[in-house]
């Protein structure tokens, strides 16, 4: 099915009349940059944010960000601000798949959230009754997989902002301005997505035995 | 001085430079003088790293051919 979909998005890719592509100036070296190039040196990067964005969707993800940068590849000023600028062209792709998948039902009782703390958690289920430093060890369980699955746990409305802001290093107002949402919405929805964050670390921990003695 | 729950409601903001002047210096009198939210504070600080250090994903070889292939399409 995957293959399928792979060869009719090369298909498409063929067919679509996708110009104007081209190439566009780089003052530091005063050489003409084509899209190519551009993209080519940036697919590592922008499929590993894809991939914490949108999970087993990042293929596709990075697909949708090509075709559509290089269709508006005219409209790039500088070949240096290339990077940032395919970079947000692929978070708002992530986003608006992630307004698709956010049309499933999904119940979450924010109260409850907000109520949870994961420091208290630990010290009162106290998992490592021999321990020093019991919050310190309780992370020190998750390796990078761990984490990658927790955070798709969490709905992409609130993972969005968590990886841009503490994986990939934008600031709040940053993001507010490439999301072109309000800086207190994203304040907002960082917010909850710690929170979410902090619950489902413990949720992974206890249903994938990540606690149990032996464990790794 | 504010309650340790009101402290500790805003620790990631702290960390993160979000939270304004005034609020920034409660909390940093809190934390002067509670060393419970200190630890709290640690554990915020030590969870954000957890985040950065997971930050990489390696692409697999295939993916990358794929992607590849496709800027050739393009570039046709």
């Amino acid at each position: 099915m995957q293959q399928k979909r792979r060869a009719q998005r090369l298909h498409n890719v063929a067919l679509l009349d996708v110009r104007p592509g081209g190439t566009v100036q780089d003052p530091r070296t005063d050489q003409p940059v084509s899209f190519r190039e551009l993209a080519s040196a940036q697919l590592p990067r922008l499929y590993s944010i894809a991939r914490r964005l949108v999970g087993d969707d990042a293929e596709d993800a990075v697909q949708e960000c090509l075709l559509k940068g290089f269709q508006r590849y005219g409209q790039l000023k500088a070949a240096q601000s290339g990077p940032a600028w395919l970079k947000t062209i692929l978070v708002n792709s992530c986003r608006d798949r992630a307004r698709v998948a956010a049309r499933r039902p999904y119940k979450i009782d924010f109260d409850e959230v907000e109520k949870f703390s994961l420091y208290r958690k630990i010290a009162y289920e106290d998992p490592f009754p021999y321990s020093d430093s019991l919050h310190l060890d309780f992370l020190g369980e998750f390796g990078p997989e761990d984490v990658r699955a927790v955070l798709m746990r969490i709905p992409a409305l609130y993972r969005i902002p968590l990886v841009l802001v503490y994986m990939d290093g934008f600031l709040a107002k940053e993001l507010a301005r490439r999301l072109d949402v309000p800086l207190g919405t994203v304040l907002s929805r960082l917010h909850r997505g710690r929170k979410l964050f902090e619950k489902q670390l413990w949720e992974y921990a206890e249903e994938t035995g990540l606690l149990k003695e032996g464990a790794r | 001085m504010i309650s340790c729950y009101d402290a500790v409601r805003q620790l990631w903001e702290y960390l993160d430079g979000t939270v304004g002047e005034a609020d920034r210096a409660l909390v940093e009198e809190h934390l002067g003088r509670c060393r419970r939210c200190c630890a709290e504070m640690e554990f915020a600080h030590e969870m954000r790293s957890l985040l950065a250090r997971s930050a990489r994903d390696d692409i697999p070889a295939d993916v990358l051919q794929r992607l590849n292939h496709s800027l050739e399409e393009l570039d046709r």
